[in-house]
């Protein structure tokens, strides 16, 4: 019980030491960070065995203090962000040589890390916004550790558009406070629900009219969410920021960042907290399929690898948002499905064209060519992922997919089915090209020194590969129902939500406080 | 209604962002974002005649609680403005170094990526 | 400031040093007052040392970077900036170890209501956060400062003034 705190507590940690460490031990910071992001691991996993609980912050009882809520969703989510974490960190020693600064990178890093799972386990709105901010603001500088022009304006545009951002959900935060007084996100739920919710035939209000101040907030959780999450029409900053960050920050910030502080966000105010209806379920399937569409076609005409991938990036969020939005059980599954295999893939992808920039000093796919003579780890997991993400057979991304098809399908909704067919098939074509232009084809003369990258680089690598492989198994019956299916009933099930925290039993929650 | 000004504020702030061409001002019109959500928490704590939610020896809380403003609010709020602080302080190390780079604070010269 | 700016002359007149001198010694110590009594009054942390921190930024103002980094060099105020938050977070450590296993837990003994030694941890919350705020602020301030940018400049000029240790 006593471990939860410290998923958040031991990155802050590292946040706080790493910068101490003398410049000469750049080994020890290494070392370090290393093994912060391996103790990470552990604990994610052992949460992962916990009961679901909540953990009430210095023994102050919801709706009071703030609490941690530890259940299936931020289970799924705690074990993927850890996981990817510790693989993106083995990569980075070896490729952060040639930053200077290596130990401030790290605590950047770690401090972004804390503030994802501050998100990820938080069960107050206002707590949320704080590790949104630190999981933001340690993003935005990140973007701009190179400090060079395009970084630097990346940068700056991302920072922009995210303040705006914090401030809509600041904005949101502070009018849910004002309609029902308080911010603990249970007791909002359970207030919410008392006063009719966002009205329509909702499941959860039948009857009654939505207040104006509810709706006003719900577009604003969207707006600033969706931000965060670089949904279609406030995709912008996306496709510069993501390209022109440190390596492993591209993976970081494309395979954790917009999904724990976008997506997950997104979902659990929507889902937990304001309780989802038709009509907001039908703005985010557009939004998701918009995402989708949009974001495959600008993605084919890009020669910029890390760019083109950050264009996948959005299509493939498009299709996660697209899939939760159906709001079903198959497909919030389906959704949380290709969100895992997402994280898998995307980082794994940005690695690999961090290790042919590493090598060749170019991003261009043109002025590659044949590198899988001269680099077999980088090409083949390249082409795993490359394969994962455009939905073939054998590997996650097949699975996730077919079941997202399935969900919308089901739920009736056809037209997001075929779209959903027809942007995987885009993202094939435009990964067949990465792979012809890249990795096959004949070797160019000026590669013909090139060696394959460090060892710790190929094992990262290696290590998510295998992953891509590992992780279809979530489509078995066993572990589909025991990290999917209690994610899934944990986001939809809100009444369940509000009665684990507002209930009585409590881990760390104690009775004698509340004389104070 | 005072709530509507503080919308009014934001407005202007997100304004200023889209269309301000120097980097200096849309940082300035983030900040007018940034005041125009605190004003608004401040003022939704507030109550007409409300005293500090301070307890002094004269006064004990119990005695107070039915006509203070609400403390709740403030404490959102520092923790707001500690967070603007630091985005502020960022925008402006990234507006300088950006400058020494481009040698402007235009926006429209600023343009080597292409969204 | 404006003097400062146009021309690289060590601090001001005479005058402004002298008040300066006398003035900031008493806004550090009304800093000190605010976060001894955060717990009791208004203020606390935050606001104690972001009073501290302005009175630091007086005595550079005054006298020039040089005297401040002399007083407090880059390297110490990083330093002490990440044991703020470090003492901050053992803060909040300590009730997980003392407090019966409760994160954030205040674990020492409550005291008398309205006395300054009462309140449990949460003074030496404030202290940990008031260093961790002065130290942040001035290397903050002294960062923005003493990179005087110049348009197409390189790097080396830009972190070489504040590496140096």
């Amino acid at each position: 019980m006593d471990l939860l705190p410290l998923i958040v507590a031991v990155p802050l940690l590292a946040g706080f030491v790493l910068p101490l460490v003398p410049k000469r031990a750049e080994r020890l910071a290494d070392g370090l960070a290393l093994l912060t992001a391996a103790v990470l691991a552990a604990l994610s996993i052992v949460a992962l065995r916990m009961p679901d609980c909540i953990y009430a912050i210095g023994g102050w009882n919801p709706p009071i203090g703030i609490n941690f809520v530890l259940d299936g969703a931020s289970k799924l989510m705690l074990l993927v962000v850890c996981v990817i974490t510790f693989v993106i960190t083995l990569y980075s020693p070896a490729y952060m040589v040639r930053f200077t600064g290596k130990r401030k990178f790290y605590a950047l890093f770690f401090l972004m890390v804390a503030g994802m799972n501050g998100v990820v386990l938080t069960g107050d709105m206002f707590n949320l916004f704080v590790f949104i901010e630190i999981a933001s603001i340690a993003s935005y500088a990140l973007v701009g550790f190179g400090c060079q022009k395009e970084e630097l304006e990346a940068s700056f545009r991302y920072l922009v558009l995210g303040s705006v951002a914090s401030s809509m959900i600041l904005l949101g935060i502070a009018l849910l406070y004002a309609k029902m007084g308080t911010v603990n996100m249970a007791h909002l739920s359970d207030k919410i629900a008392a006063a009719g919710g966002l009205g329509g035939a909702g499941p959860t209000t039948p009857e009654g009219k939505a207040s104006a101040l509810l709706i006003f907030a719900t577009v604003l959780f969207i707006c600033g969410l969706g931000l965060k999450a670089a949904l279609v029409p406030f995709h912008a900053w996306l496709p510069d920021a993501h390209p022109s960050a440190p390596t492993p920050i591209s993976a970081m910030l494309s395979g954790l960042l917009i999904k724990t502080v976008g997506v997950y966000a997104l979902a659990r105010v929507l889902f937990s907290v304001i309780g989802i209806t038709p009509v907001v379920s039908n703005v985010l399937m557009i939004l998701g399929a918009l995402s989708m569409v949009v974001g495959v076609f600008v993605a084919i005409g890009q020669w910029d690898f890390k760019r083109l991938l950050a264009y996948h990036s959005i299509s493939q969020m498009g299709y996660i948002v697209l899939a939760i939005g159906l709001a079903t059980p198959l497909g919030v599954v389906a959704g949380l499905f290709h969100l895992v295999n997402h994280a898998i893939f995307k980082p794994l992808l940005f690695l690999t064209a961090g290790s042919v920039e590493y090598r060749t000093g170019t991003r261009q796919l043109d002025q590659m060519g044949g590198l899988n003579k001269k680099m077999p780890v980088t090409g083949t997991t390249s082409f795993i992922a490359s394969m994962s993400i455009a939905g073939v057979p054998p590997f996650n991304g097949f699975f996730s997919k077919l079941l997202i098809i399935i969900a919308c399908f089901q739920a009736g909704r056809y037209g997001f089915a075929i779209a959903a067919v027809v942007v995987s098939i885009l993202t094939l074509a435009s990964f067949t090209k990465v792979q012809k232009y890249a990795f096959f084809g004949p070797l160019k003369q000026k590669w013909g020194r090139i060696t394959e990258v460090p060892a710790t680089m190929a094992a990262a690598m290696a290590l998510l590969a295998v992953l891509c492989l590992a992780s279809s198994a979530l489509m078995l019956k066993g572990p589909r129902e025991f990290l999917l299916g209690n994610a899934q009933r944990s986001l939809t099930e809100r009444q369940e939500y509000v009665e684990r925290v507002l209930g009585n039993k409590h881990a760390g929650g104690d009775e004698s406080l509340k004389s104070f | 209604m005072v709530y509507l000004l503080c919308l009014v504020l934001f407005l202007i702030g997100i304004y200023g962002v889209l269309t301000q061409r120097n980097l200096i001002k849309i940082i300035l019109s983030l900040a007018v974002v940034e005041s125009s959500v605190s004003l608004f928490l401040i003022l939704l704590g507030y109550r007409v005649g409300g005293i500090a939610p301070i307890e002094t020896a004269a006064r004990p809380h119990e005695s107070f609680i039915g006509m203070s403003v609400d403390p709740l609010p403030q404490a959102m709020v520092l923790t707001a403005i500690v967070i603007s602080l630091g985005v502020l302080a960022l925008s402006i190390a990234i507006a300088m170094r950006l400058y020494q780079r481009y040698g402007t604070y235009d926006v429209t010269q600023i343009r080597n990526l292409r969204g | 400031m404006k003097k400062l700016a146009t021309e690289e002359r060590d601090g001001m007149s005479t005058i402004v040093r002298t008040v300066t001198r006398w003035v900031s010694a008493f806004i550090i110590l009304y800093g000190l007052y605010i976060v001894a009594y955060g717990h009791l009054t208004p203020g606390g942390g935050f606001p104690g040392g972001v009073i501290m921190a302005g009175g630091f930024v007086l005595l550079m103002l005054a006298f020039g970077k040089k005297r401040l980094t002399a007083l407090l060099p880059v390297a110490r105020a990083s330093a002490l900036d990440c044991l703020g938050a470090l003492g901050f977070w053992l803060l909040a450590v300590a009730g997980l170890v003392f407090g019966g296993g409760v994160f954030f837990r205040n674990f020492l003994p409550h005291g008398l209501r309205l006395r300054l030694w009462s309140a449990g941890i949460i003074p030496l919350c404030n202290v940990a956060i008031a260093l961790k705020v002065t130290a942040s602020l001035v290397l903050m301030l002294v960062a923005l400062s003493v990179l005087r940018v110049k348009a197409g400049g390189t790097d080396e000029d830009f972190v070489s003034d504040i590496e140096e240790e």
